[in-house]
């Protein structure tokens, strides 16, 4: 893509004035005003636009909840959590960074120590009624475990709505299936990212 | 020490003769990077990354000392290389685990290679498995050690038990073309550093020493982890809570770090404690014991309206000395309001021995402090099982012997491996108990000023001395003149012939002689090694301070006011410095501040101790109270200073403030009693809020105030009584002490303190008796008897059986009629 068009940012050709009347400051002008907007036939347009294609029958609207408007990869909705591809275990380790740098402090996580001797989530729980989705769990996660997702129906008939760690994990047989798809927005990898890294010497 | 001054930078900062150049800039806001070394310890030299350029050559910071006119440069090209390849040698085959170790971002390898700018690797060498160990109470994972050997260092220079030590590595031997291209002294550092990990001294894989928990403490990266805190939490998340240690009367600074229990529980929980290791070392109480609150206290109505009521009935406050200054205010206030009796036999045997020790003394504290003592050469300690009384007190003993060059004495009844294990320079003097005052007769002997001495001491002193004639053995070398024969060569005929020649060599002969000798039966009475004069003599080369540490034997003891005064003796006529030992957490806030009297009256209220009526914090009583954990207040160390501790945790009940405040005192806050605190004692009448809590970058203390020295009148007598030889206990005896990292029932309610409750005794007691430990056995003397299990403790020895007095089940005080010896026979059951 060409990005001249961006990088031109001097814009002062394509800007006019719009004219706007003077704002009425005496009473009667005031009442002019009303009866002038009450009375214009713009209402009018708005309807004949809705009739007129009513009867065309060439509807956009999509029927939700039966149909559904595909999203893109980027979408920011309901959180998931990822397994590894090698070994399908979790690939969250308990850093607790998504915890530290949420902004709306929804999100709690509890660590213990497992029985091999490694560090282990014991419960991990996000807050959707305080999730702005923002987008910065997913993007200062180190391991791509805590990612978006595309679910984004969240209503719940409370406003505390806890997301537990079970709900976002990728279920076994998906993975299995390998089905399980990478999130393409914050905190992924960027592209050719294997040539910016500087190897480090290694005396094997 | 003289006051010079030097350069740093351009900066002019003035400092001590002969102090670290890494001090001086540390005290002066300068930044020298250091991760080694630790202020109070002697350095290691294992980092070498603190170099700096003085008057152009390049030293290291932390051991090199400060001249006059001293002209330094903390950066130049050379030196930042080296400081980039060293930071570089330390990240090379660190583990990338950086989001689960439990350090969590307090780390000083992530900040020094970060501060310089470390952002490619240009060495390697293949690493070795370097697996994790369980060493008890500290997890060590050598993955993660730098190597900087902070943790033996602070073990051996600070606490005095020298667990660890480096052991070799196993590596393969660096790269041959690293040392040509490496900057030299990082070179030097990786070599060292390729060569070693941490271990332990015991031979074994688990930790057996006094745990403090130091070690893990001071590491600067995740090495070294407390055991009951792995994977817990992460450092950031932790609140921390500024507090003093309610365990002893050290009154360490701590702080309190907490944060909610779990996702399901909002409740606040104490994590971990941490301290400012560069300026004050905890002990295993003061770190692990932490979770003694009293928990899910609700305001019971009823119960408070019962202890109105028995207020009103009781004409007797029995109280421990575990509260805080505020508190025994409000009891000193209600004592006057309603003419209560205060009852606290602990702290009044302190108040009284105080008291003894000023009117001739003529001032109401004591003179010293435990930095000082840690800064002197020559202590002696008389009085205190030092190690569990107050193990501050027993690292600045350490300290001054480590660090300082220093040497001491330790005149206790019960023998103490730990202390002795403590440097060569330490002589235990192991004296029969009731006898501490010729241990206080034998220092004004030796080294008060015997013209300005009044002269009837001088004479009774003097009666001690005879002259007797030892046959000493003396190895002298003496000229011995031989003859030999020897072969030699005939110049005129050429021939072989055998020669006389005179000889003479000196030869080592062993030579019996009489000598006429000083004899002090003090030493005798004290049973004193026979090596005392001869080791006595070595200590004392080049000592100019003295520091004179006594603890609450000496309170209690039958004749505690001679020895208050002979102490006063000792500090008026020597070059000693005191400092006493304040029985439990704020004896010394408590015997300042509260008016106590003997004798029980008819109806008491007991708080934290058993009454008629029982206040606790323990939540054993009929009304709860906080803990110290989850007050507001002050306590007086024994460094004289009244420190604030805030409340770490929430407490939800009713307290001794709202107690006083429905028999009519009306103060809102407990904490407003700061500002009431008597200015005559020596307390300044500061608010609460206004009091500072923390140290200086040089180190200085500026945690609440030091209470000031009041001048007290005296008369001119200064009489002694003579000392009675012949008082002793019969064999078997029993001493009320506890174990190390036992204070308390607070201390015993800590669920990270594992110690048992029991009789403890020694291994060597046991393996010379027919008991084992866990049997059963009954102590019974004239004043009581306690059945208890035997436990074995290895951190005593000889044969003094030690009651503990943590846990008041066992009810340890029944055997003991004030002095902390007593004795008393023990049979199986």
């Amino acid at each position: 893509m060409n990005n001249e068009a961006f990088n031109n940012r001097d814009v002062s050709d394509s800007y006019f004035l719009v004219d706007i009347e003077d704002y009425p400051t005496e009473p009667w002008d005031k009442f002019k005003r009303v009866i002038k907007r009450t009375f214009r036939i713009e209402l009018f347009v708005g309807l004949w636009v809705v009739i007129r294609e009513m009867f065309k029958f060439d509807i956009h609207t999509i029927s939700y909840p039966e149909e559904k408007m595909p999203i893109g990869p980027r979408y920011r909705a309901i959180h998931e959590m990822k397994r590894l591809w090698e070994s399908d275990t979790e690939r969250c380790i308990g850093c607790g960074l998504c915890e530290k740098i949420c902004i709306s402090n929804c999100i709690k996580i509890d660590t213990r120590i497992d029985e091999n001797s490694r560090k282990e989530v014991s419960e991990y729980s996000i807050n959707l009624g305080r999730c702005i989705f923002c987008g910065y769990c997913a993007e200062v996660c180190p391991e791509l475990a805590i990612t978006h997702g595309g679910r984004y129906e969240n209503a719940s008939d409370q406003r505390e709505h806890f997301l537990m760690y079970e709900d976002m994990l990728t279920p076994l047989d998906k993975m299995t299936a390998g089905t399980q798809v990478e999130f393409e927005g914050f905190g992924a990898i960027t592209p050719h990212e294997d040539e910016r890294v500087k190897k480090t010497p290694l005396a094997y | 020490m003289s006051n010079i001054t030097i350069n740093i930078d351009g900066k002019e900062i003035k400092t001590q003769e002969g102090e670290f150049i890494l001090n001086a800039a540390r005290a002066n806001d300068i930044f020298i990077p250091a991760i080694c070394y630790l202020t109070r310890c002697s350095p290691t030299l294992a980092c070498r990354i603190c170099l700096v350029e003085a008057d152009g050559k390049q030293v290291y910071a932390c051991n090199a000392k400060s001249k006059d006119g001293m002209n330094i440069v903390t950066s130049t090209e050379n030196i930042d290389k080296e400081r980039r390849a060293i930071m570089e040698v330390y990240d090379v085959n660190h583990p990338l685990q950086c989001g689960v170790c439990d350090q969590s971002g307090e780390c000083e390898l992530q900040n020094y290679t970060l501060e310089l700018g470390v952002d490619s690797q240009n060495y390697a060498v293949k690493d070795v498995d370097r697996s994790s160990h369980d060493w008890g109470h500290i997890h060590y994972d050598p993955g993660l050690c730098i190597v900087c050997e902070r943790c033996s260092t602070v073990c051996k220079d600070m606490i005095g038990d020298n667990s660890l030590k480096t052991i070799p590595r196993g590596a393969d031997a660096l790269d041959a073309e690293f040392k040509e291209s490496m900057p030299k002294d990082a070179y030097a550092m990786w070599n060292k550093l390729n060569k070693s990990v941490i271990g332990l001294t015991n031979g074994t894989d688990v930790l057996d020493c006094t745990s403090c928990g130091e070690c893990a403490a001071v590491c600067p990266v995740g090495a070294l982890v407390d055991t009951h805190f792995m994977y817990k939490s992460n450092a950031w998340e932790l609140n921390r809570i500024p507090a003093t240690c309610g365990h002893c009367s050290a009154g360490c600074q701590i702080s309190y770090d907490v944060k909610h229990t779990s996702i399901e529980n909002p409740e606040d929980k104490i994590y971990r404690v941490m301290n400012e290791w560069n300026y004050v070392s905890l002990c295993g109480a003061g770190r692990y014991g932490f979770d003694y609150q009293n928990a899910d206290v609700v305001k019971d109505e009823v119960a408070f309206d019962k202890a109105v009521q028995a207020f009103k009935k009781a004409d007797t406050i029995k109280f421990t000395s575990t509260i805080t200054n505020e508190e025994a205010l409000i009891l000193e206030n209600l004592k006057d309001e309603f003419g209560y009796k205060l009852v606290n036999n602990e702290a009044k045997s302190f108040q009284a021995f105080l008291e003894n020790y000023s009117a001739i003394s003529g001032t109401s504290l004591y003179g010293s402090y435990l930095k000082e003592m840690a800064e002197s050469n020559f202590i002696v300690s008389i009085g205190s099982a030092l190690k569990t009384d107050n193990p501050n007190a027993r690292y600045s003993f350490n300290n001054s012997l480590t660090v300082n060059k220093g040497a001491g004495l330790y005149f206790h009844p019960v023998s103490d491996p730990i202390i002795d294990a403590m440097g060569k320079s330490i002589m235990s003097i192991k004296h029969k108990p009731l006898q501490e005052e010729a241990a206080l007769y034998l220092i004004l002997d030796l080294f008060a000023d015997k013209e300005k001495l009044p002269s009837d001491i001088t004479d009774y002193l003097a009666s001690f001395h005879s002259t007797k004639t030892v046959t000493v053995t003396e190895t002298i070398k003496e000229k011995i003149v031989e003859i030999v024969k020897e072969m030699k060569v005939n110049e005129e005929t050429g021939e072989e012939e055998e020669v006389e020649v005179e000889k003479s060599k000196m030869v080592p002969k062993k030579v019996s002689k009489d000598v006429e000798v000083d004899d002090n039966r003090l030493l005798s009475v004290l049973n004193a090694p026979k090596s005392f004069t001869e080791n006595l003599d070595k200590f004392l080369k080049k000592k100019e301070t003295f520091s004179l540490v006594v603890g609450a034997d000496l309170y209690n003891h039958p004749n505690s006011k001679n020895c208050a005064r002979l102490v006063a003796l000792v500090e008026k006529y020597s070059k000693f410095k005191i400092i006493m030992i304040p029985t439990l957490t704020n004896s010394l806030g408590v015997s300042l501040i509260n008016e106590l009297s003997d004798d029980e009256g008819e109806f008491s209220i007991g708080y934290n101790t058993k009454g008629d009526f029982t206040l606790s914090a323990l939540g054993d009583g009929d009304l709860d109270m906080p803990a110290i954990n989850q007050q507001e207040g002050t306590l007086t160390s024994i460094n004289k200073r009244v420190n604030p501790t805030n409340a770490a945790l929430g407490y939800g009940g009713y307290e001794l403030n709202d107690i006083a405040n429905a028999l009519g005192l009306n103060v809102e806050n407990t904490i407003d009693y700061t500002l009431a605190l008597p200015v005559a004692k020596g307390f300044k009448a500061e608010k609460f809020d206004d009091l500072p809590d923390y140290y200086t970058n040089a180190g200085e203390s500026m945690r609440g105030y030091e209470l000031k020295k009041m001048d007290i009148k005296v008369s001119d007598d200064e009489s002694v009584e003579k000392l009675d030889e012949t008082l002793t206990l019969s064999d078997s005896l029993i001493y009320l002490a506890n174990p190390v990292r036992q204070f308390s029932e607070f201390t015993n309610k800590a669920t990270n303190l594992d110690e048992v409750s029991g009789i403890y005794m020694s291994e060597e007691f046991l393996a010379n008796s027919e008991l084992n430990e866990g049997d059963s056995v009954r102590v019974k003397n004239e004043n009581g008897e306690v059945v208890a299990n035997i436990v074995s403790d290895n951190k005593i020895a000889g044969d003094v059986v030690i009651i503990p007095s943590f846990d008041s089940k066992l009810n340890s005080e029944a055997l003991f009629s004030g002095y902390r010896f007593a004795s008393a026979s023990i049979e199986k059951v």
